[in-house]
């Protein structure tokens, strides 16, 4: 029998495996049913609040899953059913603290934001003063100075690490990596307290904004390092092949062909690098301290920074000096999700091409 | 017509030519300049361990031992300033960070590894990506912000928590209190960190498990495995060194924070077991308390602590590193 | 005749004395289940229509052998009738697949019931490493949480139906990965007959396998259809011709695959009806 039937009515495609409508509202009872069943609970007895509500709901979700599961089709079911709901909770939970912490800062910190937080400075007023007045223009002019001179430091150790670990591939490959990868361990205090031992207190003995930096760069290195050996390895052999097939030497063909070709993924291990170090407190409280007026120049004198704004402002614990603690960090969270997202399109970009 | 074999003369199997190659002077620069790199983090780690050991070696060959076994932190001066005695006791403080460190990744671990569950295999197109997203944005968060969220944010909920574990489970002596203070206890440090880290090591599992050989899924599939069967018996054996080495990870990166502790945590120089009692301390915001004010002698004391920190997150992390190793490749 | 038909004719008749030259099945009474029915089964990947309108009735304990080029989409069928094909995302389908009777697309159907019913053996063998030989053995079992009074007597069974009882009898606490290619995937066979199919698909098992072991195994599926019904997708023609008691030729001209003819084996190799089956099964393509 060779096919000559003439043109059959070809049917429409399905998802028969897909929950169907009933399957679903049969879940969300489930969830309905746990919800009551935990308010009667909470009404009953003399746990009270919200977090007993919760945690009773979570039980009870488990409990009538599991139950229902072990009805309809039996104990391999039920468990399934019941490990489904708790992995969902737990993934709920993990969510919980972002939410509150996004909450929070956009409400607290909205208060806080007024023009003139972007030109003023606080040498003409403290945190205790309305909110109106002053701003934290010297914080972000530090922050801005210090992180540049950290990614002056830090890109091209980051990036020259990256290729020696995958062009040139040399002996000391496997010590250099775990050596980044235990970089990246270092707590930022250390680094502080490496640059004080190093510099400031043999040498300089003053705060300064170039001290910060370079404690800074210590821990953008790592981050920069990674993020950019991950993109090389993703570059495909065939073009160094080309490359060196033409007669280029190795640092032609690294120089013009590889990191070219790689070249959004390095600007996204850049990105990712400033992102790591913007809120970074703690060295920045041992090296650079913070003053109250702008510092252009980073070799004298203390400089100011957006989480040092912050921590200052928090600890005069006045109404006015805790808004503006909270617009600052408003201010720093905003630019790490730009940072953020800015990496992220980059990345995509760049796996479509 | 019968074929034969067709003879051949042996001739003797040569040995292989050394191949060698002499590089361009361009490219012997570019090798040097980018070795030269290469090793700046092993030189930058070397001296981050040369400097601090160097500064504080006085206090650490003076109190010796006692160093890490005292939970004494004073300077004596007499009127005119001078130094008459000092004891440098980093004890309390080390209790104090593998306590916090600890409580952190008991509550982060089982969070994070049932995200990560969740996410690869039961969340699925959009829903999937958000989540992913979401995760790797939180890991950028700035310590200050988890800081300050904690204390006026998370403490009031912590320390009824608190009071509630100490009420039900206070016979057990980790939850009990001598004294009825639970704001800025160990317990409310430990959450503030757990937070910290659930992102970090949700993304480490999460591309662990995201690598489940998928012949071997779809063989437990095949044989009639609901996904949880099969989530305990192919994916979790497969993921566990991935997921220990990132709980580990995050071990590290809880003992050695520094501003969301001291927020949140009443540094106090006593070892505190009590962990829903407020008070405790951990090495990094010990430093941070102290070098405000520190003469030159104290200074020396908090290089040292310094270093003994350095090395604790230096031995975690490399521990870390061996475990993913280990049972990474094993590919079990 | 030129030679090259002289030479295809020749073949023809050496792939359909084959084909005769295996037994006539008596019917056995150990047969499980009543056999597995595809009707108008449809597949598409998203928008991509790669599967039509395919109809088989595989009768309660035959050998049934999908023989196609590359492509036309043998793997996917064999894939819908698991229910193995809806892990794609982009994945959809149409039509009916009955087991027993029933249609195991039917809503409210437990998959993993089917699962166990209908059994699966790959193209790359894929024992699981982290646990031993008897381990393996036992995994559909463990997996699906049913219990079993006599382990060793049926971890003895299933390596003997599959063929390798006497290879690692002594080595049962071994770890599963150790073995040849070919010993791994008579592991897998045995562990798919653990938990008692009525039907078992096989995706060009032996592909990856030297021809020792491809013979031990198609022993093994001799033997298996005495009890189950036996569903084999092969690009080896002569592999069908010795094996299977019908055969589907399957193609696809560029659009969705068909189902071109469907017959029993000796009929399609020594006297299909379908030229392009013709011009397959001679060698004149593919």
């Amino acid at each position: 029998m060779s096919i000559n039937t003439p043109e059959k009515k070809v049917p429409s495609p399905q998802k028969p495996w897909k929950p169907s409508v009933a399957e679903r509202s049969q879940s969300i009872a489930v969830g309905v049913l746990a919800a009551l069943a935990s308010i009667a609970v909470v009404a009953l007895t003399p746990m009270k609040g919200l977090l007993p509500f919760l945690i009773l709901s979570g039980i009870f979700a488990i409990i009538i899953g599991y139950l229902k599961g072990l009805i309809g089709r039996g104990s391999t079911t039920a468990k399934n059913n019941a490990v489904g709901v708790l992995l969902g909770l737990g993934m709920a939970i993990a969510l919980i603290p972002i939410a509150s912490i996004l909450h929070t800062t956009i409400s607290r910190g909205y208060k806080g934001l007024h023009w003139g937080l972007w030109v003023d400075d606080m040498s003409l007023n403290t945190s205790t003063d309305p909110i109106a007045e002053g701003g934290l223009y010297h914080a972000l002019i530090g922050t801005l100075i210090m992180v540049s001179i950290a990614l002056v430091i830090a890109l091209p150790l980051g990036i020259l690490t990256a290729v020696y670990l995958t062009e040139i591939k040399g002996r000391f490959a496997r010590p250099v990596k775990f050596l980044v990868q235990a970089m990246s361990g270092v707590p930022s205090i250390v680094a502080g307290l490496f640059i004080m031992s190093a510099i400031v207190y043999p040498i300089t003995k003053t705060f300064s904004g170039l001290m910060g930096a370079l404690a800074l760069s210590i821990l953008m290195i790592p981050t920069i390092a990674r993020t950019a050996e991950e993109v090389l390895l993703l570059i495909p052999n065939d073009l160094r092949e080309a490359g060196v097939a033409l007669g280029g030497t190795q640092w032609r063909t690294v120089a013009m062909v590889v990191l070219p070709a790689a070249r959004s993924g390095l600007v996204t291990a850049m990105i990712l690098g400033i992102a790591r170090v913007i809120g970074e407190t703690a060295p920045i409280l041992l090296v650079s301290g913070g003053g109250d007026a702008v510092n252009y120049n980073p070799f004298t004198g203390p400089m100011g920074s957006l989480p040092f704004y912050v921590w200052k402002s928090f600890f005069f614990g006045t109404e006015e000096a805790t808004t503006r603690g909270w617009a600052g960090l408003l201010v720093l969270l905003s630019f790490v999700i730009v940072l953020f997202f800015l990496a992220r399109t980059l990345s995509s970009r760049k796996v479509r091409r | 017509m019968a074929t034969t074999e067709i003879q051949r003369e042996r001739r003797p199997i040569p040995s292989p030519r050394t191949i060698t190659t002499e590089p361009r002077l361009s490219d012997k620069v570019f090798r040097g300049i980018v070795t030269a790199g290469g090793l700046s983090s092993l030189v930058i780690l070397g001296l981050i361990a040369i400097f601090l050991l160097y500064q504080g070696y006085e206090v650490l060959v003076e109190e010796g031992f006692s160093f890490i076994t005292s939970s004494t932190w004073e300077v004596i001066t007499d009127e005119y300033g001078e130094v008459q005695s000092y004891s440098f006791g980093i004890a309390a403080m080390v209790v104090g960070t593998l306590l916090c460190a600890l409580i952190a990744v008991v509550v982060a671990v089982p969070i994070a590894v049932a995200s990560a569950l969740f996410i690869t295999f039961y969340a699925q197109g959009r829903l999937k990506s958000f989540l992913v997203a979401v995760i790797d944005l939180m890991a950028a968060f700035p310590s200050i912000l988890f800081g300050f969220w904690g204390f006026f944010i998370l403490m009031p909920k912590a320390e009824y928590w608190a009071m509630l574990l100490n009420k039900y489970l206070g016979w057990i002596p980790l939850f009990a209190v001598d004294d009825r203070i639970f704001t800025r206890s160990p317990f409310l440090a430990g959450l503030v960190l757990a937070t910290m880290i659930i992102p970090i090591t949700t993304a480490i599992a999460r591309e662990v498990f995201d690598q489940t050989p998928l012949d071997r899924v779809q063989a437990a599939y095949a044989l009639g495995a609901t996904k949880w069967a099969m989530i305990r018996n192919v994916a979790i054996p497969y993921g566990r060194g991935g997921v220990v080495g990132g709980a580990m990870l995050g071990l590290g990166r809880a003992m050695g924070e520094t501003v969301a502790v001291y927020t949140v945590l009443n540094i106090v120089y006593q070892i505190n077991w009590q962990i829903l009692f407020g008070a405790g301390g951990n090495v990094a915001s010990l430093i941070l308390l102290k070098f405000g004010e520190a003469k030159p002698l104290e200074i020396k004391g908090l290089m040292a602590a310094g270093f003994a920190l350095f090395v604790l997150t230096l031995l975690v992390n490399f521990l870390a590193d061996f475990i993913v190793r280990k049972t990474g490749s094993k590919g079990r | 005749m030129t030679s090259n038909q002289e030479t295809s004719s020749a073949s023809q008749s050496a792939l359909a004395s084959v084909a005769a030259a295996r037994s006539t099945k008596a019917p056995s009474a150990r047969r499980l289940g009543t056999g597995l029915e595809a009707k108008g089964v449809h597949a598409w990947f998203g928008s991509n229509h790669v599967l039509s309108d395919i109809s088989i009735d595989f009768a309660s304990g035959s050998v049934t052998a999908l023989i196609g080029p590359s492509g036309c989409g043998k793997s996917t069928f064999i894939r819908t009738l698991n229910r193995m094909h809806e892990f794609i995302p982009t994945a959809a389908m149409a039509g009916e697949v009955l087991l027993d009777g029933k249609d195991i697309y039917a809503p409210g159907t437990d998959v993993t019931k089917i699962r166990l019913k209908i059994g699966m053996v790959f193209q790359k063998p894929n024992p699981f490493p982290s646990m031993t030989i008897g381990e393996n053995v036992m995994s559909g079992l463990r997996l699906a949480q049913l219990k079993t009074s006599n382990k060793d007597d049926l971890i003895e069974e299933c390596l003997q139906r599959a063929g390798l009882w006497n290879e690692v009898k002594d080595r049962l606490d071994e770890y599963g990965g150790a073995l040849s290619g070919g010993q791994q995937q008579r592991l897998c066979i045995a562990r798919s007959l653990a938990v008692s199919p009525h039907v078992l698909l096989m995706d060009e098992p032996c592909s990856a396998l030297d021809p020792g072991s491809t013979l031990k195994i198609e022993d093994t599926i001799a033997e298996l259809s005495e009890t189950m019904t036996i569903i084999i997708v092969t690009h080896n023609m002569q592999q069908a011709a010795r094996v299977s008691d019908y055969t589907a030729f399957f193609l696809s001209d560029g659009g969705p695959g068909e189902m071109v003819e469907y017959g029993k084996t000796s009929d399609i190799f020594s006297n299909p009806r379908d030229k392009r089956t013709e011009n397959y099964v001679t060698g004149r393509f593919g």
